[in-house]
């Protein structure tokens, strides 16, 4: 046990060491770097509840556009009249100061991760009690009539977009914007998997692996499902907003559904991402996002224009030949290193068997 | 917010006659959705996109020279092999799984068919003229396309053909044998297998009808598939499956729902209007089930 966690504590401080120095040793990818933080951080929450409480959400990316755009509201909000900035579109009539900028993002961050939070609150009583495919097309409704909503309100910028503030010109370092968006990200990053590995650790799981398994069952059992799917959900929705604000500001252009209610590309990519890594593992969906980007970054190049066919079939093929992921894969070949004991005997016999 | 409808008792008829006779053309392709998960236990994403794309097959017949009224013959001929082929390509390996997957995976294949269409035809709002001029009624306040009417008889006409078809013909026979009990009707000789082919090809068939349909009434853009999933599934768990005057009615109710939300809220939240009032129904059959301490499956 002791020499376990030595290695655990050395994978770790070497993951964030490796994090710290990336945005200096891969300088010319620093945003692509930050997309990583992001989608890492989608497909962990996603998992959650995708994964671990069997409730697959096509609708996160609910809290996602509602983190993007609330940040963006409240960092203009808080200095110069909303309507007036998104009036006036590309042409600046406000600048904000740096103090002002970094003030206004602090606090846009935290609206955004707690409005989310409530929002899956209160409407999660009325959703988490449909279940299988019903949640999952009634959640990507949600999803897009987000979109479609906002992309009506006049005073978030409706069809022309809304433009988030420009990072401060008074700083003259063109690395620091990159860097500030990547350390951001990073801090997301590292929250987030500070508490999704202590949920992992943690009655919490095994509640929601209840629920996933067999919840009229959990319910006979004397577990309150309703509050632990609730719960599940908010965490999901908390670290959704974040990576949504993150986005905004790095994006600087925020389309209703474009960029923020991006069903088409966030929305799917978190699902894909936590199903190649494999569902329901601590590991399974940021290899599965490492991958993922790698190979949409790679690829999406090189087939201009038919990187949506692309994504199409990629996704027709994992969910029809690797449905358990990457992890799953692996667990199946090497079982014992996933702390499975396996009878040789019996193993043997299953072989001849078939 | 414009209340201009309630002004207008006019305007009122006038969104009443658009909304049924837009609405039995979606209840036809929910019946194309009832039908595909009553046999095969799918939930098919991909629905609308094959509706966008038998659009596109008669508007492509219009670019051709040849009248956009053809294609409710010809589209449903070509997609029923479109159906047929995606089928034996990805649906057969999703039948008898979990429905995520098939969500998913035809999730997949509604991104492809969006994508292909958009380099095929272009990112522009197209519709094939069908020439038919207007109806005036009630001295000229409401004006009525003759294209929706046609494309409404045109449905209805289908829709029975294929009832009578389900009831009296040996593969609309095994269809029903099917759905009912697949592993009694593999037991007593039918060819499962084809059986869901046919199935898939039928269901792609008529959105080809109604996809032509829509070429001409409405208009036709790559990215547009989706509502009509949406609607379609809508109507089925409103009327459930297999039960075909019910998802008229239902198709109905839903025309009427988003002309008098287009009057009301405005056209902008027309299709946020539909998804929203998918979330309602649903949440509404939520809470009337766990009365009885039961819940939607």
């Amino acid at each position: 046990m002791e020499k376990m966690k030595q290695k655990d504590l050395i994978l770790y401080s070497g993951l964030i060491i490796l994090g710290l120095a990336a945005p200096y040793l891969f300088s010319a990818f620093k945003v692509q770097l930050t997309y990583l933080c992001v989608l890492i951080v989608l497909a962990m929450t996603w998992n959650l509840q995708g994964g671990e409480m069997g409730y697959n959400s096509f609708g996160n990316i609910l809290f996602y556009g509602l983190g993007m755009y609330l940040t963006a509201s409240v960092q203009v909000g808080m200095f110069f009249p909303l309507a007036e900035w998104t009036e006036s579109g590309g042409e600046k009539t406000f600048v904000h100061t740096t103090a002002q900028y970094f003030q206004g993002i602090g606090v846009g961050l935290l609206v955004a991760a707690i409005i989310p939070a409530l929002v899956a609150g209160a409407i999660g009583y009325a959703i988490l009690g449909l279940r299988g495919h019903y949640f999952a097309i009634c959640t990507l409704g949600l999803g897009i009539a987000a979109g479609e909503i906002a992309g009506g309100i006049e005073i978030i910028g409706a069809g022309q977009g809304f433009t988030t503030p420009p990072f401060p010109a008074e700083i003259v370092d063109p690395e620091a914007r990159g860097k500030f968006f990547y350390f951001t990200s990073f801090i997301v990053l590292v929250l987030a998997f500070i508490f999704v590995k202590y949920i992992y650790g943690s009655r919490f799981r095994l509640i929601l692996n209840a629920i996933r398994d067999n919840e009229d069952k959990a319910e006979a059992m004397g577990i309150q499902t309703m509050k632990y799917k609730i719960v599940g959900w908010m965490v999901s929705a908390f670290f959704c907003g974040l990576a949504g604000g993150i986005m905004g500001g790095l994006i600087g252009y925020i389309d209703s559904t474009d960029v923020a209610f991006d069903g088409r590309e966030m929305g799917v990519f978190m699902v894909l991402m936590a199903i190649l890594g494999g569902k329901g593992t601590l590991w399974g969906p940021i290899i599965g996002a490492t991958l993922f980007h790698f190979f949409k970054e790679g690829l999406w190049t090189f087939i201009l224009g038919w990187q949506y066919v692309a994504l199409g079939v990629l996704i027709v093929v994992i969910v029809i030949y690797f449905p358990e992921g990457l992890m799953g894969w692996l667990r199946e070949k090497y079982p014992e290193r996933f702390g499975e004991v396996i009878d040789e005997k019996d193993r043997k016999s299953q072989v001849e068997l078939k | 917010m414009d209340f201009l409808i309630f002004q207008v008792p006019m305007l009122m008829v006038q969104a009443s006659l658009d909304g049924i006779l837009l609405g039995i053309l979606f209840a036809l392709i929910a019946y194309g959705m009832a039908l595909q998960w009553g046999v095969m236990n799918i939930i098919n994403i991909a629905q609308g996109d094959l509706v966008i794309l038998g659009g596109y097959i008669a508007y492509t017949m219009y670019l051709a020279g040849i009248h956009p009224a053809w294609g409710v013959i010809v589209s449903p001929i070509i997609m029923y092999f479109v159906g047929w082929a995606l089928y034996k390509l990805v649906i057969n390996k999703v039948v008898d799984r979990d429905l995520f997957i098939s969500i998913l995976a035809t999730f997949g294949i509604a991104i492809v068919f969006q994508q292909l269409m958009n380099f095929i035809f272009g990112a522009d709002v197209v519709v094939a003229q069908s020439e038919y001029g207007t109806t005036m009624l009630f001295d000229n306040s409401v004006t009525l396309p003759n294209s929706k009417i046609f494309s409404a008889f045109i449905s209805l006409v289908y829709a029975i053909a294929l009832v009578v078809y389900m009831k009296k013909s040996r593969l609309g026979r095994a269809i029903r044998a099917t759905a009912q009990n697949a592993r009694a009707a593999k037991i007593l000789g039918v060819d499962t297998e084809k059986v869901y082919a046919a199935t898939f090809g039928i269901n792609a068939a008529l959105c080809g009808i109604a996809g032509a349909l829509i070429s001409i009434t409405l208009t036709l853009h790559p990215y547009v598939g989706l509502p009509y999933t949406v609607r379609s599934f809508m109507i089925v768990i409103v009327a459930g499956l297999g039960n075909l005057p019910a998802v008229a009615i239902s198709g109905m109710g839903l025309g009427l729902f988003e002309e008098f939300a287009d009057y009301i809220l405005g056209t902008e939240f027309r299709i946020g209007a539909v998804f929203m009032l998918l979330v309602f129904i649903l949440v509404y059959r939520r809470f009337k089930l766990s009365k009885k301490r039961e819940y939607l499956k």
